[in-house]
């Protein structure tokens, strides 16, 4: 027998789906601006394994001769990017939700335990909480990550301006490198993500949606607050 | 976020509960993807002000007086030794470079809101101001950036000395009489084929510079010989 339990408040799916076509719009924009000075590559020694981007990319993905189109849309949708961001840690914070998300002291060994069981490493499924330590790693980190956007996104924008930021960040190169690395871990984030969240199944994904979750009866005994 | 009303449903009651979220929700997700399309052909689609949607052209002129008003155009970018400049100077594309510039016979062509006639600069004129020297970080809007030594004169001299951008001709101060000072500049090559318009706040920034040295040589043609303009304000 299934128990009717609430999962997801409201105002965290909606924030969260906002996202999704917003960083789409960033990265997209994001990528029309960089293919202008498109230097950075994995290299090691003196052997490049991977080119940001190669030709095929650009191609696929109509990225070339869009230096002012992009620029238009990342500084327009910045805004949007920003401010929902910004909402959803005043939300959680306001709410009571960052108990669940922020890590605590048993998330580190937790998290380590996740990805044993999730690599078949290790039998024992991690407790039923309404989030594991890998994911609260992951949820914290990402919302960090963003913060790190904006603000290396700031550092390039305005230069001088605010130059105190820009060098705190390790100067102008530095700074563009950093803006430039973050999106790369959103899309391994979203590889990650959209993975375990196909492994979770139906029910999970569907409290994204609705905000309830159908839980078994006798689970809830334990590991509930 | 616990509803008193749903939290304890079980059995059939949740299943048909849970339905029916579902239906909703979806519906309303369905409901806010469309509309999130029609916004996004409303935006792409939307008539062209100089070369963008003019939503995103409005978001540009919001954001550019937003930058006027709060980016502290006090600060500085930051200098560096004269040993860390990158050579060569790169060079960035040939537009406004067309034709022969006799240096000789150069002048600074000078139209003035509010003054019928054309003033005329020469270079002996112009290199009378105090010399500035300026080690730093060039940035180009494409992306690179390079630390290159600047040689010239403030603009902020160059206005001042010549009784320029303001209606009255006392030297221009961009804490002063808003009233008094004129709000942008505009220059061009001597074909005018490139051009650039600048608010006045970043025209007299102190590391804006007319200048006719780059990394301690005469700027060459490709560079915008005699004379080009270096702002640490803006983008390059």
């Amino acid at each position: 027998m299934n128990r009717l339990e609430p999962k997801h408040p409201r105002a965290v799916r909606w924030m969260h789906w906002v996202n999704v076509p917003v960083l789409t719009v960033m990265i997209w924009s994001g990528l029309l601006i960089y293919w202008a000075n498109d230097v950075y590559a994995l290299r090691v020694g003196g052997v490049t394994l991977l080119h940001f981007f190669p030709n095929w990319f650009y191609d696929a993905l109509k990225l070339r001769n869009g230096l002012a189109t992009g620029m238009a849309y990342h500084f327009t949708f910045m805004w949007f990017f920003a401010l929902n961001g910004l909402c959803y840690v005043l939300y959680t914070i306001v709410s009571g939700e960052w108990r669940h998300l922020l890590p605590n002291r048993r998330t580190p060994l937790e998290a380590w335990h996740v990805v044993l069981h999730d690599l078949k490493l290790r039998k024992l499924p991690p407790p039923r909480d309404k989030f594991n330590g890998a994911q609260r790693l992951a949820y914290t980190g990402v919302i960090v990550m963003g913060a790190c956007s904006l603000l290396t996104g700031l550092a390039i924008y305005k230069p001088t301006q605010l130059g105190w930021l820009t060098t705190l960040l390790g100067g102008y190169e530095w700074a563009r490198a950093e803006h430039f690395a973050l999106p790369i871990g959103y899309v391994l984030f979203f590889v990650v993500h959209v993975g375990q969240v196909v492994k979770a199944g139906w029910n999970n994904f569907r409290a994204m949606a609705t905000g309830y979750e159908l839980v078994p009866v006798q689970e809830t005994i334990h590991g509930r607050p | 976020m616990a509803d008193p009303k749903n939290a304890p449903l079980t059995g059939e009651a949740a299943e048909r509960r849970m339905r029916m979220l579902s239906r909703r929700s979806f519906l309303t997700g369905g409901l806010a993807a469309v509309a999130g399309i029609g916004a996004w052909t409303w935006l792409t689609t939307a008539a062209h002000e100089q070369g963008i949607p003019w939503p995103l052209r409005r978001m540009l002129r919001f954001n550019q007086r937003l930058g006027e008003g709060f980016a502290s155009l006090h600060n500085l970018a930051p200098t560096f030794a004269a040993e860390s400049v990158q050579n060569p100077p790169r060079t960035n594309g040939e537009i406004g470079l067309d034709g022969a510039v006799d240096a000789a016979a150069w002048c600074l062509r000078i139209q003035h809101a509010g003054r019928a006639a054309e003033q005329s600069l020469t270079l002996a004129a112009l290199r009378a101001l105090p010399r500035a020297d300026l080690v730093t970080e060039l940035k180009c809007v494409e992306g690179w950036s390079q630390v290159m030594r600047f040689g010239g004169v403030t603009f902020h001299d160059f206005l001042t000395r010549f009784g320029l951008g303001t209606r009255s001709g006392r030297a221009p101060d961009p804490d002063g009489d808003s009233a008094d000072l004129y709000r942008y500049v505009y220059l061009a090559t001597p074909d005018e084929s490139y051009y650039v318009g600048l608010d006045l706040a970043a025209a007299l920034h102190p590391q804006t510079l007319l200048c006719d040295t780059m990394n301690g040589q005469a700027l060459n043609r490709e560079h915008g010989a005699p004379l080009r303009i270096y702002l640490a304000a803006k983008y390059g």
